[in-house]
């Protein structure tokens, strides 16, 4: 009874939805479409236009784009980012540092993918929750154990001067050492479960018969394995090289005050020198500049995928 | 024999570098002496030390309640962003959806934050919501780009199952709410289960984005450890790794044994 009762006004909005042109079919779609209008894509609406605008001593603190039916837009924040060489030399720093962690991660995770494809079942469905364990503690505290492991009174130094390999401590943390082994250590899971799903899809025959025409081991892999393996390494490697771009966490405790990384530089010109215009303008550029080249280069990877 | 050598051997100090830094937060958190390489012999004062700590236990309290939030709301909305994407045809709209999906996967957390943050102060200023920040404005960051992850596991599993069954249900004359009910949801269960709690982890984990939306009296957990961990090493936060790594091993190995027994089925 109370189904029926409770349908009745819902029928009746329904069909006063439809007579608009409504259908139950349309609010569906409108509600995820509607939550990303609002929460992912007008806030970058606001960030183009605070970047726009001079810092002022207000709140919120900067001028606004309309004044007196004028709009007063300023390019000002942007030619600053191009005259202070601090924000060129964080934009290539970051890359140069997510370019060599990338690799770094390849050559790791390409054996460890390897080897995890080719063991037995148990063993190989073992090994990968041993990949994957790590990803659900907390990535702030294993970064944070980086910091007891590399300091100059750390674990390392202590374990290398003990059986006499040093006699001076290593100065590793804070430098940018220390963030390559932050960047590797924390991304190497996600180069290797791409490379795994690819490497464990090989088909032996190939290899045998790669070896049956007289292939030395060496080159049936850089022949044969590698260039079967180019969608894992591209999958891989994006999936290291994106994070680790905008990276904040690992450059914020484990570098060093002349780590430069361009989301780190973000953080400090929102955070401590409270200049909103000029993060916003960082934030752009950093969406032109790496985001949206990052974004088009996956999507030609799809398309020619499907072909 | 070198080769068959080589593989094992680099997995080996793989799987090291992987856990070494695990394995000493556990050990360093028993360590009686607050240095880290000073042993002074075995202990549980940092346990009891983080059991009386009333801002990592009320921080890890707020984390816990963003976290079921959010991980809630993102399932929801990212499981309709799946269906949509997979079961609706051509609608209109269709590829900004698809952008609007994929993009947070690949969005620095930075400018997450960021631009979140000046949305909300320009909502406040031009209509008064959210007032002031805090733990709403922290939910509402966490959906949105914890969402696009269940979009993306819904959507696989989406893709692989066969929709044979729907088609049938709805020839019968099920409506479609019905045929989602009944049908699919229940076969896409496990999806939903696993998009989660992938939401839920990324939202306690979470530092940049909650640094930037949240506002005076709402720290996140990750917010108190980081600003702890800055002052250098803090035997007490060993301690709570230690509980979080306890929780999580006890969990995936309760799962993995659950899988085992399904798949052996």
């Amino acid at each position: 009874m109370t189904a029926l009762q409770a349908s009745t006004p819902w029928r009746k909005t329904a069909s006063l939805l439809a007579r608009l042109g409504l259908t139950g079919r349309m609010l569906v779609i409108a509600v995820p479409m509607l939550w990303l209008l609002v929460f992912f894509l007008v806030p970058f609406l606001v960030v183009l236009k605070i970047s726009v605008a001079e810092p002022m001593i207000a709140r919120p603190p900067y001028s606004p784009l309309f004044v007196d039916g004028s709009i007063q837009a300023t390019l000002g924040n942007y030619a600053y980012l191009w005259e202070d060489s601090l924000y060129i030399n964080a934009y290539w720093s970051s890359i140069k540092i997510a370019f060599f962690s990338t690799v770094l991660a390849l050559l790791i995770g390409y054996p460890m993918s390897y080897y995890i494809a080719r063991s037995p079942e148990l063993k190989r469905s073992l090994l990968l929750l041993l990949i994957v364990l790590p990803f659900w503690t907390s990535f702030l505290l294993r970064v944070y154990a980086w910091i007891g492991i590399l300091k100059t009174k750390g674990v390392l130094n202590a374990m290398l001067m003990k059986i006499g390999l040093i006699n001076e401590p290593l100065i590793i943390m804070q430098t940018d050492i220390a963030v390559y082994i932050g960047i590797v250590y924390t991304y190497l899971p996600f180069m290797i479960l791409p490379l795994y799903a690819n490497l464990v899809k090989l088909d032996d025959s190939l290899l045998e018969a790669s070896a049956d025409l007289g292939a030395r081991p060496i080159s049936t892999f850089f022949r044969i394995t590698i260039p079967l393996s180019m969608p894992g390494i591209v999958a891989g490697s994006m999936l290291v090289f994106i994070p680790a771009i905008g990276e904040f966490v690992i450059p914020a405790l484990l570098g060093g005050p002349d780590t430069l990384m361009i989301g780190k530089v973000l953080w400090t010109e929102f955070f401590s020198n409270r200049d909103w215009p000029v993060a916003s303008a960082v934030a752009i550029a950093m969406l032109v500049l790496l985001v949206i080249p990052v974004m088009l280069l996956r999507l030609a990877q799809s398309k020619g995928a499907e072909t | 024999m070198k080769r068959g050598l080589f593989l094992p051997i680099v997995s080996f100090i793989g799987f090291l570098f992987l856990y070494i830094p695990i394995v000493s937060l556990v050990i360093f958190s028993f360590n009686k002496s607050k240095l880290v390489t000073v042993w002074g012999g075995w202990s549980t004062k940092w346990y009891g030390e983080l059991l009386n700590d009333p801002q990592i236990l009320g921080a890890a309290w707020i984390s816990l309640k963003i976290g079921v939030v959010s991980a809630t709301l993102a399932t929801v909305l990212g499981t309709i962003a799946a269906m949509v994407l997979t079961r609706f045809g051509r609608v209109r709209g269709r590829g900004l959806l698809t952008g609007m999906v994929t993009a947070p996967l690949v969005m620095p957390e930075v400018i997450t934050g960021l631009s979140l943050l000046l949305l909300f102060v320009a909502m406040e200023a031009a209509f008064g919501w959210p007032a002031g920040r805090g733990m709403l404005t922290i939910i509402i960051a966490h959906t949105t780009f914890c969402m696009a992850y269940v979009a993306v596991v819904v959507q696989s599993r989406l893709v692989d199952m066969d929709d044979s069954i729907e088609e049938a249900a709805s020839d019968l004359g099920a409506k479609p709410m019905r045929v989602f009910f009944d049908i699919t949801l229940p076969m896409i269960a496990p999806a939903l289960i696993s998009g989660w709690l992938l939401s839920f982890t990324l939202s306690l984990d979470d530092l940049v984005i909650a640094s930037f939306v949240s506002g005076p009296g709402a720290s996140t957990l990750p917010m108190v450890i980081f600003s702890k961990v800055r002052l250098g090493v803090t035997p007490e936060i060993n301690a709570l790794a230690t509980l979080i790594v306890a929780v999580v091993a006890i969990g995936i190995t309760i799962s993995w044994f659950f899988m085992r027994k399904q798949v052996k089925k």
